[in-house]
């Protein structure tokens, strides 16, 4: 959201100042601006630090990177590091899980905020309202490790689901570490963790339309099934196209915490995605060269589906990210 | 039935339709409650009900603290509770100085530099480094098994100085000339100006990010070897999730036998605890506050 209300402004600053054009010479500016710029310093050194000078890092990438030699002192391999990411069965069992994931994801996840934000919507009774929305958003903002602490009692081995089921001579189910539906548990703690959240951004926009709108459809004879396909979900769409385009751009990252902490239960084999992939290569083996390479080739892609998806929206004569 | 929710002209609401509605809502609740209780009463349950319910609680008959008491009383859960909380207050304070500071300084347009050093943090949210070199920047500042390496590399989003950027350049123009006419330098405007009007937002963004250092598990596994300074996340990640999982747990030094159920539940809700003391305050601002504004903008 940030980014749609930021970037046409910074296109915007640029003609104004040609409105009132700047006579102050430099050093009476400079002087006037100081503080100003002493005030940015803070922020603007962390992300130098931390973001391009790491982005510049990025060369480890074509280095053989030895912790020990450093920077200076490791050798310059080429593209061997990309080579040998490229003929890794793990790597590109890695990019087919992320996408697999992301799928799932865009399938079941993604719809889950819509309805329940039409559903809270067609909720008249405010206390009720307000009641389940403090309820769902809470969820948003519990740590993984909580998450997947609360699916491990319900869900888990020894967990209140299964316990019922042994009492009552049923046969268990082990979700929890079952190589097989993982992909279908992580998309639904992401559900259980974030749908609600997500209604936040559809119920606003919901807000926003116009209720004569609705209040002459129904003059008009449409039923309640009418109005939403007419009335709510038009009045929805830009926001779903941006949101739907933010994923889209993301798709090769999917909740790298929330895996992390479960890989383990169930083996690399279907729960290792991109990031994970990068980390135990990188971190845990100390193949920095590759790891890097690995993780630039997502960086790099991850660009290009986002200012893709953002063509496809401008297409549509929807207005993306950001305008043209 | 007539409410303020329901326009006359949509009419009665059929009771099926109601009822269903009213179905699906305690449905959806209760999905996201029952796992807390579940917690809530496995850590206030006795050993001997737990045991004899096969590892979990749905109500205790008889309430005992004596897991919070193990908890409080064992050096490495109480120490790990102390961290993050030192963390979450250090970083936040932080984090909030960097992107408040950041925010006036590039809120007036025309200033010296500001397209520039606006473009500098805006390009961050397109695209960003990768896990590996932020590591090795750390690890190349010394910050590795500092708890300075939970705070630094994070602290600033670019998201949060647009959030903070746009409510400042939503004051009035007014207000700034005439603090200036009055011979305000621009240190003096942030603390008399605009520091009073925006403790709104300031308050939600600071919440946000107290709630993701809270929270945050990634950056100390990563950055932190030293076990003895690991913060309560990784440590409740160890005796909770990886005793139930597999193993490929760090050994901790003093820890012998795996944790009875009730006091793996009472560090859940211990680490919950400080997120449902905030949560009031961050749905009041958030859902009508900050996002709507995004939306509508």
């Amino acid at each position: 959201m940030a980014l749609k209300q930021a970037l046409p402004r910074v296109t915007a600053e640029g003609s104004e100042s040609q409105i009132t054009p700047q006579k102050m010479p430099f050093l009476a500016r400079l002087w006037r601006d100081a503080p100003l710029l002493v005030m940015v310093a803070p922020a603007a050194i962390v992300l130098l630090l931390f973001t391009y000078i790491p982005l510049l890092g990025s060369v480890v990438a074509w280095m053989d990177y030895v912790p020990f030699l450093g920077f200076t002192g490791s050798d310059w391999v080429g593209w061997d590091n990309f080579t040998a990411l490229f003929s890794d069965q793990a790597f590109w069992s890695a990019v087919w899980n992320t996408l697999q994931i992301t799928f799932l994801q865009l399938l079941l996840f993604f719809p889950v905020p819509i309805l329940l934000a039409v559903l809270l919507n067609t909720v008249a009774v405010p206390m009720a309202k307000n009641f389940v929305q403090s309820v769902i958003y809470l969820p948003h903002f519990l740590s993984w490790v909580i998450i997947i602490a609360l699916f491990q009692q319900v869900l888990g081995g020894a967990g209140v689901v299964n316990r019922f089921l042994i009492t009552h001579g049923l046969t268990p189910f082990e979700v929890m570490s079952n190589p097989d539906t993982f992909k279908l548990l992580l998309t639904t703690q992401a559900i259980w963790k974030d749908a609600g959240w997500g209604t936040i951004i559809f119920l606003a926009a919901i807000a926003a339309i116009d209720p004569g709108l609705y209040e002459s459809a129904t003059m008009d004879g449409a039923g309640a099934w009418r109005r939403f396909w007419h009335i709510t979900l038009p009045g929805m769409r830009p926001i779903i196209v941006l949101l739907l385009i933010l994923r889209l751009g993301d798709s090769l990252t999917v909740g790298f915490e929330q895996i992390l902490l479960q890989r383990d239960a169930v083996g690399p084999g279907s729960a290792e995605v991109l990031d994970t992939f990068v980390y135990y290569n990188g971190v845990v083996d100390g193949s920095w060269g590759t790891a890097t390479a690995a993780g630039l080739i997502k960086g790099v892609v991850s660009l290009f589906l986002v200012l893709a998806a953002n063509k496809i929206a401008h297409r549509f004569g929807e207005e993306g990210v950001y305008k043209r | 039935m007539s409410n303020p929710g329901r326009p006359v002209w949509l009419g009665k609401p059929k009771p099926v339709a109601v009822a269903l509605k009213a179905l699906a809502l305690v449905l959806i609740s209760a999905v996201v409650i029952f796992p807390f209780l579940v917690v809530v009463s496995t850590s206030l349950a006795t050993k001997k009900q737990i045991d004899a319910n096969g590892g979990y609680v749905l109500w205790p008959t008889q309430i005992s603290f004596e897991a919070y008491h193990q908890i409080f009383n064992g050096t490495q859960v109480a120490r790990s509770i102390v961290i993050s909380v030192g963390v979450t207050v250090v970083g936040t304070a932080f984090s909030l100085f960097c992107t408040v500071l950041a925010a006036y300084g590039l809120s007036r347009r025309g200033s010296l530099f500001q397209r520039g050093l606006l473009s500098f943090v805006l390009l961050t949210l397109l695209f960003g480094p990768g896990m590996i070199p932020v590591y090795l920047m750390v690890k190349q500042l010394g910050m590795l098994d500092s708890y300075w390496s939970l705070i630094i590399p994070g602290a600033v989003s670019a998201f949060n100085i647009v959030i903070v950027r746009g409510f400042i350049q939503g004051i009035p123009k007014e207000l700034f000339d005439a603090a200036r006419i009055d011979g305000a330098g621009e240190w003096r405007i942030l603390r008399s100006i605009v520091l009073p009007l925006s403790k709104a937002v300031i308050a939600v963004v600071g919440l946000f990010l107290a709630v993701g250092y809270w929270n945050n598990y990634f950056s100390p596994l990563l950055y932190l070897n030293d076990t003895q300074k690991w913060p309560l996340q990784l440590v409740m990640r160890t005796f909770v999730l990886q005793n139930n999982v597999t193993s490929t747990a760090h050994a901790i030094p003093g820890y012998v036998a795996p944790p009875a159920q009730s006091v793996q539940m009472a560090l859940v809700a211990i680490a919950t605890l400080p997120i449902l003391c905030v949560y009031p305050f961050l749905t009041k601002h958030m859902s009508k506050g900050m996002l709507t504004g995004a939306v509508k903008g």
